[in-house]
């Protein structure tokens, strides 16, 4: 920084270093400064993204237990998740199918009620409020509350849908066909609030007097939502949807509290045998290798919905 | 929002109005289920019939939840963690995002480029190798385990970079007539026009602290370390499903995330619609 200091009687003397003339300093390059003030944080990024990142990829050539020999082993560990681990496979099915249900479920919902909330004036605020409030309460107590629910012998749900159905409900968490659906609905209860409030406020930008006009060329509701609404959110609904999409590719802890994976492998996602291998079995190149299986295909899709996003999203200018 | 509002027909009102609160209802039933239930004595603990509410209620439940948990020491972690990381967090990104929204050095853009990349790494992958890292440190099982790994998110940067590129540039010239340093352009100018910014960042990033689980899970093996999604599995897996200890412990924690979300209800919903609309 400055090299000579002149003292003067100006009160900002006071609290730092001075150049010498009061002209305005010259655009000179702020390396030094810059260097300090990325220092911290850079140190911190250094070692705790950038090297586990690298360290990643390479122990993911490796077969690295955590106590004994590591190995190189090249490509192995994604050739046998590939062709040989069965499970590996269920986790791509299942990662996969609760995406395919838990995004679109999630977004309507926050869609339908964003809009739905707009037709009241009173009150808002407070049903924002309520609908958010799952998101912020932490998965495991979610699955906790929700497993009471799903009992079968007199759960909840179960003795909901006697009495309406007369039927008997299916044995949610142990049933290998329900168990996936059950975890989705869960989470679609859990997460749909933070959307609903990204919407919102991109409904908020929408300036009123579209649908004035719209009101005055006697526009119906849904003729309003569709080529109004929807397109002047599509940046908020774009956001939100890339963003969901990629944390529903992480689905972990409904999983590991509500079913353990199973029955079976029924329930079983991609985080979920990440941590079996590399937690339980220590298998640390082998987990690495799953991570990376799911980082790529989390880059794949987010890439697809990027390029996808010319055709339907529309920017201000 | 209209100018024009429609008169819609009272029929219809009443309709959306009834199922609203059937929405309401079904929104909180499982939270309000959680609760009564863990109002049980034990000897309805098992009994999930509609009449077994009919029976006492008991207080005690939470009681014991709170001291068999020990969720007490749970939240207080939960807080230590959060605390700490939302700070370290903040002001390391407020230097980097001062200095890269503000100052002007050879290779900025680049290295900003850098970090948008990180933004797509899943925390999964960086787990096992933290995992290593932790106990090459010895920091396995220790607050520092839990703090320092994620509070140098190139989020954070981002997210103050955005705000530090919309402070007039007068401002910053006028400081830098009367002479002002860069650290005092920093401190004294900059960062109090950004100060909405630093509450949102802080409280969601005190809001992952605080829920986050499947670290915890990882590098914490002892109650007195776990934070409240790890403390409550814990009892769970000690507890086994009875359920109305099992929910007394399932709503402790799940009463911050409810009082927060109504105390800060506007910061929050600022902070989203701040993270969509990018700034603008």
């Amino acid at each position: 920084m400055a090299t000579g200091v002149v003292p003067t009687t100006t009160p900002t003397a006071a609290a730092g270093r001075l150049e010498v003339h009061g002209a305005p300093r010259k655009r000179r390059g702020d390396a030094r400064a810059a260097f300090f003030f990325l220092l911290p944080q850079g140190l911190g990024f250094l070692v705790f993204t950038i090297t586990p990142v690298l360290v990643s990829l390479v122990l993911s050539l490796y077969s690295w237990p955590l106590t004994g020999k590591a190995s190189f082993t090249g490509l192995e560990n994604y050739i046998l998740l590939f062709t040989k681990d069965t499970t590996f496979h269920s986790a791509i099915y299942n990662t996969l199918y609760f995406v395919a249900v838990y995004v679109p479920l999630n977004v309507g919902v926050a869609l339908g009620v964003a809009v739905w909330l707009q037709g009241y004036t009173r009150g808002r605020r407070v049903l924002r409020v309520l609908f958010f409030v799952p998101v912020l309460t932490p998965l495991v107590a979610d699955s906790v509350v929700w497993s009471l629910l799903y009992t079968t012998r007199n759960g909840l749900i179960d003795s909901v849908i006697h009495g309406i159905f007369g039927i008997q409900g299916p044995e949610w968490l142990s049933d290998p066909h329900w168990a996936m659906p059950a975890i989705i609905f869960m989470s679609v209860w859990q997460g749909f609030g933070y959307n609903m409030l990204l919407f919102t406020a991109g409904i908020h930008a929408v300036p009123a007097v579209y649908y004035d006009a719209a009101v005055v060329d006697g526009a119906s509701r849904w003729r309003k939502f569709r080529s109004i609404t929807v397109p002047l959110i599509s940046p908020s609904l774009f956001f939100g949807i890339v963003l969901t999409v990629i944390t529903s590719f992480q689905v972990f802890t409904q999983v590991y509290v509500l079913t353990d994976g199973g029955p079976g492998t029924s329930s079983t996602t991609l985080v979920y045998w990440l941590f079996e291998k590399g937690f339980n079995d220590y298998a640390m190149g082998y987990a690495s290798a799953i991570a990376w299986v799911l980082f790529l295909i989390v880059i794949l899709l987010t890439a697809v919905q990027m390029r996808l996003q010319r055709r339907w999203v529309h920017y201000e200018v | 929002m209209t100018a024009v509002t429609v008169k819609r027909s009272p029929a219809r009102r009443a309709v959306s109005n009834a199922a609203l609160a059937i929405a309401v209802v079904l929104l909180v039933l499982p939270i309000v289920w959680g609760i009564l239930t863990a109002l049980k004595p034990e000897a309805d603990a098992f009994d999930n019939s509609l009449g077994s509410f009919a029976h006492a209620t008991q207080f005690g439940n939470f009681v014991d939840a709170w001291n068999y948990g020990p969720f007490g020491r749970f939240l207080l972690n939960g807080l230590i963690v959060g605390a700490c990381g939302a700070l370290l967090t903040a002001i390391t990104s407020l230097m980097s995002g001062y200095a890269f929204g503000r100052l002007h050095f050879r290779g900025r853009d680049k290295l900003f480029f850098v970090y948008v990349a990180t933004l797509v790494i899943p925390q999964e992958v960086l787990v096992v190798p933290m995992f290593l890292m932790m106990r090459d440190f010895h920091w396995i099982n220790s607050y520092q385990a839990l703090i320092i790994p994620w509070a140098f998110s190139a989020f954070g940067v981002f997210l103050m970079r955005q705000f530090f590129r919309s402070v007039p540039l007068e401002l910053e010239e006028a400081a830098k007539v009367d002479g002002a340093s860069h650290v005092w352009i920093f401190w004294r100018v900059m960062v109090p026009m950004v100060r909405p910014a630093i509450g949102v960042l802080g409280l969601f990033t005190f809001i992952a602290y605080w829920n986050g689980f499947l670290w915890p899970l990882i590098v914490i093996n002892s109650r007195d370390l776990a934070t409240v999604p790890l403390g409550l599995q814990f009892f769970l897996s000690q507890q086994g499903y009875q359920w109305n200890l099992l929910m007394a412990g399932g709503t402790i924690s799940i009463v911050p995330g409810v009082i927060l979300a109504i105390f800060l209800q506007r910061y929050l919903s600022q902070g989203i619609s701040l993270s969509g609309l990018g700034g603008r």
